[in-house]
């Protein structure tokens, strides 16, 4: 009885937790920084057993609704409604769920590792509560059926990335790298909402399902269409919009780097889900698959190039996210490019199923390289791999967490990495060998780029007179090497029970459509 | 109940993760063996673990450690106009990260209003 309600209402509860503890840590933090850091943990950990249960909800029942203030909860389209779904719809199906949680796994492992990287800080309850908000922006994206509320989550995840990307001033250099992320996030969320605007005049509703079932494709939607998906681009960091990515992933705190990851991602599912669900019973899948695969292409290679010329190791990090989002591109485009053909079944689904699988291994591996940059920024004082050196005689643990990292990011088996790209790159080798090579050459230059940092900070004679990092920060990092592992070395348990579901699910729009639309419990 | 120990299925074949960890093991044993074979001749102290610049002497540890800045140094030579065509782009300045985003969406608009419909 209080499992099957703990799973009816987990939609719910996955954003009220978080947002609730965001609200209350301020309170709470005035008791004392112990109890706030208890609290801040609680409130993670419960977010990740109820994103876990969500997801257990979702693989056994199929999508799920949730709609708040609804009696019953899973009421969409009551009946003095005209047939369409009001009031606040939560739509959970696999690919949502296993959007959710990648980014409370990311953000656990981060509030773990802040506690004692952000130890000295002063205004950690604010740092805190925005960590949550920036959570609640994240899985509020990924869970919503309605695009103005997902306009909303957009803004709450947006507005707390940027502070806490100037959360360090830092001289007033990070101060300037969250305003420009603040500048471009809320252009970006302008021409949202205007796309929101031409929808809803012509519709007559804000849920995607409902939108995506009456889609005429009228030039006023291809207007939306180029506002959402180019915006949703924008967000997730694809060259050649990507500028914000360096400034904003290279002076944000460490963990807050390897959360804004999750943050971009959440984008990526919103341009996904736009082009699969919204759009993609109308639209032209070829053109709509080849604006996301040159995307992917761009930003595969030209952030790996840029990568390789960095020596400020998190600006490094961030071209290298820039990179591996191409693939996340590549992939999930030749799946929307190959949609309703016969190519889709031979590998269409094949090239998505590795896209999806790379969000999930890209969020582990890129997350865990960015706390072990915060544990050697937080050491050495610096990001200037020039200044770096000898580091691998004392942090030890911080060494094997990055050569993980590293490995597992150059798609060097038997690390998670592998797994996703070898996917890739057959599927995509079937649809035009050109990107699948272009995809193996990334890769080479990733491995090449990874080198380099490895050898110039922890390689070499002992220049920084350092220990290694408190056990938190090993803790937080031990956490996404555990995941990176596991989907590594059993990349079935991934593929079975997250990535096959989800690649179903947003494949197949007529399945969210019918859910919601269905209407009844 | 999938078996998650067995291979895993992909669009061209197949991959077993441990059958590539325990094949890696075996290697990594029978390079050991062939190692330790060899004859140990280092002892810790002595010049053995000097640095060796050209018979020149380094001037300090720090002096022997190649920096970031000169890794990859023909590589990035190599391709100079490619690097300052993307070194021009990357100005840092926020007008221009608005103006890419407004003009990718100009074109985009254009594309799809021409070829958007199915």
């Amino acid at each position: 009885m209080i499992w099957d309600t703990l799973m009816a209402h987990s939609p719910a509860l996955v954003i009220i937790i978080p947002l609730l503890a965001a609200f209350g840590t301020p309170l709470i933090g005035r008791a004392g920084k112990k109890y706030m850091y208890t609290w801040i943990l609680c409130a993670l950990a419960l977010t990740e057993l109820m994103t876990i249960v969500m997801l257990y909800h979702v693989f056994t029942n199929g999508t799920a609704i949730y709609v708040m203030g609804a009696n019953p909860y899973n009421l969409a389209i009551p009946p003095d409604s005209h047939g369409i779904p009001v009031r606040i719809i939560l739509t959970v199906d696999a690919f949502s769920s296993f959007m959710a949680f990648t980014a409370s796994t990311v953000a656990l492992a981060g509030g773990i590792y802040s506690i004692a990287c952000e130890h000295e800080q002063t205004g950690q309850e604010k740092y805190y509560a925005l960590l949550l908000l920036m959570l609640v922006g994240m899985l509020g994206m990924v869970l919503t059926g309605d695009l103005f509320n997902f306009f909303v989550f957009l803004e709450i995840n947006s507005l707390a990335s940027a502070a806490l990307v100037a959360y360090h001033v830092d001289k007033g250099v990070a101060t300037e790298a969250g305003f420009k992320y603040a500048i471009i996030s809320a252009i970006g969320a302008l021409m949202f909402l205007f796309a929101i605007g031409i929808l809803y005049g012509e519709y007559d509703a804000l849920n995607m399902a409902m939108i995506g079932s009456r889609m005429q494709f009228t030039n006023l939607d291809k207007i939306a269409m180029a506002l959402i998906t180019v915006t949703m681009a924008m967000k997730a960091g694809a060259i050649p919009m990507h500028y914000w990515v360096p400034d904003g992933y290279g002076k944000a705190p460490g963990a807050i780097s390897a959360m804004l990851v999750t943050a971009s991602q959440a984008s990526l599912y919103g341009l996904f889900r736009m082009s699969f669900t919204v759009f993609g019973i109308s639209a032209n899948h070829v053109t709509l698959g080849w604006f996301i695969i040159i995307l992917g292409v761009l930003s595969m290679f030209v952030g790996v190039t840029m990568a390789l010329i960095q020596h400020d190791i998190k600006r490094l990090m961030a071209y290298h996210a820039i990179s591996q989002t191409g693939y996340m591109l590549l992939g999930v485009g030749v799946g929307l490019a190959t949609l309703g053909t016969a190519a889709f079944n031979q590998y269409g689904l094949a090239a998505m199923e590795g896209g999806i699988f790379h969000i999930i291994n890209h969020a582990m591996y890129k997350g865990l390289l960015f706390l072990t940059a915060g544990a050697i920024i937080y050491r050495v004082g610096t990001s200037d791999l020039n200044k770096m050196g000898g580091l691998g005689h004392t942090m030890k643990y911080t060494s094997i967490f990055f050569i993980i990292g590293a490995l597992s990011i150059a798609g060097i088996p038997p690390f998670n990495g592998f797994a996703s790209k070898l996917m890739i790159y057959e599927s995509v080798y079937q649809f035009q060998p050109v990107l699948s090579i272009i995809a193996m050459i990334v890769s080479i230059l990733t491995l090449a780029s990874f080198v380099k940092v490895f050898h110039s900070a922890f390689m070499g004679p002992k220049i920084h007179n350092v220990k290694e990092v408190p056990r938190s920060m090993l803790i937080g990092m031990a956490i996404l090497t555990f995941f990176i592992i596991l989907f590594g070395l059993f990349p079935n348990i991934a593929l079975h029970y997250l990535v096959k579901p989800a690649a179903e699910a947003l494949a197949s729009p007529m399945g969210y459509l019918s859910r919601v639309l269905g209407g009844g419990p | 109940m999938m078996n998650f120990l067995g291979n895993f299925i992909t669009p061209a074949g197949m991959w077993n993760p441990l059958i590539w960890v325990f094949v890696s093991l075996i290697i990594f044993l029978i390079a050991y063996l062939i190692w330790s074979r060899g004859e140990s001749r280092y002892k810790k102290g002595t010049e053995q673990t000097l640095p060796f610049l050209s018979g020149y002497a380094p001037e300090s540890a720090e002096g022997t450690h190649v920096r970031a800045g000169n890794i990859y140094w023909g590589f990035v030579t190599a391709l100079k106009g490619y690097y300052k065509v993307l070194r021009k782009i990357h100005t840092g300045n926020v007008n221009d990260y608005v103006g890419w985003y407004v003009g990718i969406l100009a074109i985009m608009l254009l594309i799809y209003l021409l070829w958007g419909g199915a």
